[in-house]
């Protein structure tokens, strides 16, 4: 570990100073539709969602079912040219939908940062990687060279990585998945962001690996009381690590619930499927999976109704015809679902546009 | 599914050893793995990437030549007998891998992909051909007369898993050897062919051996499970023993780092830290002294043999974990 490179210069604890409630991020009704050669295609259909500081929100999904698509326009980066964004994201109370991209640019890395599945896309081959954090630190903190450099090598450390000196020499590829993902958050937290997007930031690496990311990610939120959305396909890493999770299905919100709540009281049938395909290790072995047939459907052509009528065991006529709309649940205010038939305890009072509404 | 020690495994894998050389360096990819596959079980191999499960199941079904040891399905030793014996005897033992679509030829259709085992060995044409093909379709769950004229491109990666499925069974093998088959789908496919594999096991009379380095996953549809670490065996035993009392401390390291989906389960702190070492350079004595938390000196200095310290549990470990709570 290194005991000789200074903590001054990097704001981990910019966080702190900031006012610790109200809304960090308000989505509403974001809609997201990807011009394709077949058509456009609504990726992203009107999703609504709020975080204040230092909460997590966990995004579950299978798939192509649009969370990285939904996290990647809540930044407001957009995939290719052609790809229209309606609706409003307001980030500490500044709207990001349609402000320029100088505006844009000041808040990405400095205020939301973002940590990917694969790091090799986002890192650069061909550069060191303590010179990759470096510069982020003196483009967004105007450090000096040299204390750029001392610090890149003091966040080497804090996320974990052994002889952070040295490693800080090494190219990306000399580098196991584990400690380029490490080294993807040092470059994620340099500036000390008060919004953290973490797209599927563990899929792929080893169990083991996993849990040491998990950890880490944890703990650089609980010091730094930074907000966080963690997207994920696997319920298992959402289940303890959350606040609220939202499930998605092609595009759209289809449950959204404080996480004990979702667990304890399931009313979306998707959801309920997700639960009961996942084999668990708690489960005597043979326990029978309870499959869902079928695929979710094309979201260039999607047909009217539920999206998920095609699969649902539940389904009706009224599913094939009208869409549900995100509804509050009537016991529990704050777990809102969409479905005509829902599963659980309770009715649904009052339709609702957004989990914000309530 | 309970064993009976006493029958006479259908496979016989002892002190298995693949090493790969390359630019002068030599990776001990399997060192030393012995195990038995018993008629009409599944046998679950798990470990983290990188320890030799692909490896071990390819030097079974004589993919690669091990470097050393035997595999002896029935009575005839895999590794020393006659090219053509072999030939015959690879088809009683058929792979499925991970990437389906990749190892489907996209220029045929399915029918002629199911049916190329029949064709390579001429042992069926005309209808019965089209009868067979018509069979293992419908078995996996695919419509025939919809999918059989198709191509590859035209389906999903669950369904063109089915399809390897198809390919695999044509030939009535004995035993499939699963190589991360479910790995790359999503969790609704993935029950799908979970349950497939659990009836296809139960139609066909199959014997499996299940690699995968998804825990929950191997112990869903294994009888017995083995936990592989840096190209040695670890632990092998009843899947539902093995999870509930894990004996070697990379089991329960390995099971402690796995999440559930449960709110209410407890979140410990990753139990490991670093990386495995390099299969270039293992450690000497126990591969996990490095990382263990109960190693002493005799782990660096006597490699732990794969002993029986129960009834069908058998672990390499020189201070095996005290066993916790088995009531529950
Ligand atoms: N650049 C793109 N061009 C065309 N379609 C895209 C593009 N990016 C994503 N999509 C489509 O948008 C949908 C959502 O994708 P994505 O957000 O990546 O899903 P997820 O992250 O949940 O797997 C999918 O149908 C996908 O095919
Ligand atoms: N064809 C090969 N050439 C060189 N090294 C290989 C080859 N195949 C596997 N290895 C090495 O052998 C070890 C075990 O690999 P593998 O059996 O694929 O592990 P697993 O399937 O458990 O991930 C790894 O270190 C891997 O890099
Ligand atoms: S609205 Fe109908 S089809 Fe959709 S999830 Fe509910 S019951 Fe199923
Ligand atoms: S043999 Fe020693 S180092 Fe290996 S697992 Fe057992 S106690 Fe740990
Ligand atoms: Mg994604
Ligand atoms: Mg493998």
């Amino acid at each position: 570990m290194s005991t000789s490179a200074p903590d001054t210069a990097v704001a981990p604890d910019a966080g702190t100073e900031r006012p610790t409630s109200g809304e960090l991020l308000e989505v509403t009704d974001l809609r997201t539709t990807i011009r394709t050669p077949r058509g456009p295609l609504v990726a992203v259909d009107g999703v609504s969602l709020r975080l204040k500081r230092g909460e997590t929100l966990g995004i579950v999904g299978e798939s192509g079912s649009g969370k990285t698509v939904l996290s990647r326009s809540i930044m407001g980066l957009l995939p290719g040219r052609g790809t229209m964004l309606t609706g409003s994201v307001r980030f500490d109370g500044q709207e990001l939908v349609g402000a320029p991209e100088s505006l844009l640019r000041s808040i990405w890395g400095p205020r939301i940062a973002m940590v990917f599945q694969d790091p090799m896309t986002s890192l650069n081959p061909v550069h060191r990687i303590g010179r990759q954090i470096a510069e982020t630190l003196r483009l967004h903190l105007k450090l000096s060279k040299k204390l750029a450099n001392q610090s890149a090598v003091t966040l080497l450390a804090q996320v974990g990585i052994p002889s952070p000196e040295l490693r800080a020499r090494n190219y990306p590829v000399e580098l196991s998945g584990g400690m380029r993902q490490r080294v993807m958050i040092a470059i994620a937290l340099a500036c000390g962001p008060e919004l953290l997007l973490a797209d599927e930031p563990t899929t792929g690496l080893d169990v083991t690996i996993q849990a040491q990311i998990l950890d880490l990610l944890a703990e650089a939120q609980r010091m730094r009381h930074m907000a966080m959305i963690f997207v994920t396909h696997d319920l298992g890493i959402v289940a303890t690590r959350t606040d609220q999770i939202m499930v998605m299905y092609a595009g759209r919100a289809v449950e959204f619930a404080p996480t004990h709540q979702l667990f304890a009281n399931v009313r979306m049938p998707y959801t309920e499927a997700l639960l009961h395909s996942t084999p668990r290790m708690g489960n005597p072995s043979h326990t029978r999976l309870a499959a869902i047939d079928g695929r979710p459907p094309d979201l260039v052509s999607r047909p009217p109704g539920c999206s998920f009528a095609a699969r649902c065991p539940y389904a009706q006529d009224k599913c094939r015809e009208e869409s549900p709309m995100l509804v509050a649940d009537a016991a529990e205010p704050d777990h809102f679902y969409a479905c005509w038939y829902p599963r659980g305890t309770s009715t649904p009072v009052h339709p609702q546009g957004a989990p914000s509404d309530a | 599914m309970t064993l009976d020690a006493s029958a006479a495994p259908l496979l016989t894998v002892r002190d298995l050893h693949v090493s790969f050389t390359r630019g002068g360096h030599t990776v001990q990819a399997v060192s030393g793995v012995s195990f038995d596959l018993f008629e009409g079980e599944t046998l679950g191999l798990v470990g983290e990437s990188g320890c030799g499960k692909s490896t071990t199941g390819r030097a079974v079904a004589r993919v690669i030549a091990p470097t050393s040891g035997s595999v002896v399905l029935g009575d005839i030793d895999l590794t020393t007998c006659r090219p053509s014996v072999l030939r015959r005897e690879r088809t009683r033992l058929q792979m499925i891998f991970q990437d389906p679509i990749s190892s489907l030829n996209p220029r045929r259709r399915v029918r002629d992909i199911v049916a190329e085992p029949l064709d390579i060995w001429h042992s069926a044409k005309g209808q019965e051909r089209t009868r067979i093909v018509t069979e293992m379709l419908e078995a996996v769950g695919l419509d025939p007369v919809l999918a059989a004229p198709c191509y590859p491109r035209q389906f999903s990666g669950g369904q063109c898993q089915r399809i390897s499925i198809a390919r695999a069974l044509v030939m009535r093998p004995k035993i499939l050897i699963c190589d991360e088959m479910v790995s790359a789908l999503d969790v609704s496919i993935q029950a799908q062919i979970l349950n497939l594999v659990e009836d296809l096991k139960a139609a066909y009379g199959l014997t499996v051996l299940f690699i995968a380095h998804d825990l929950a996953v191997v112990k869903n549809v294994s009888d017995r499970v083995a936990v592989m670490y840096l190209g040695r065996l670890c632990e092998v035993a009843g899947a539902d023993d093995l999870y509930r009392s894990p004996r070697h401390h990379y089991t329960n390291a390995l099971l402690a780092s796995a999440v559930e989906p449960d709110p209410d389960a407890p979140r410990t702190h990753a139990p490991l830290q670093g990386e495995p070492p390099s299969p270039l350079n293992p450690p000497s004595g126990c591969r996990f002294r490095t990382r263990c938390p109960r190693a002493e000196e005799r782990c660096a200095t006597e490699v732990p043999e794969l002993r029986e310290i129960e009834p069908n549990h058998h672990v390499a470990c020189h201070f095996p974990v005290e066993i916790r709570d088995r009531a529950a």
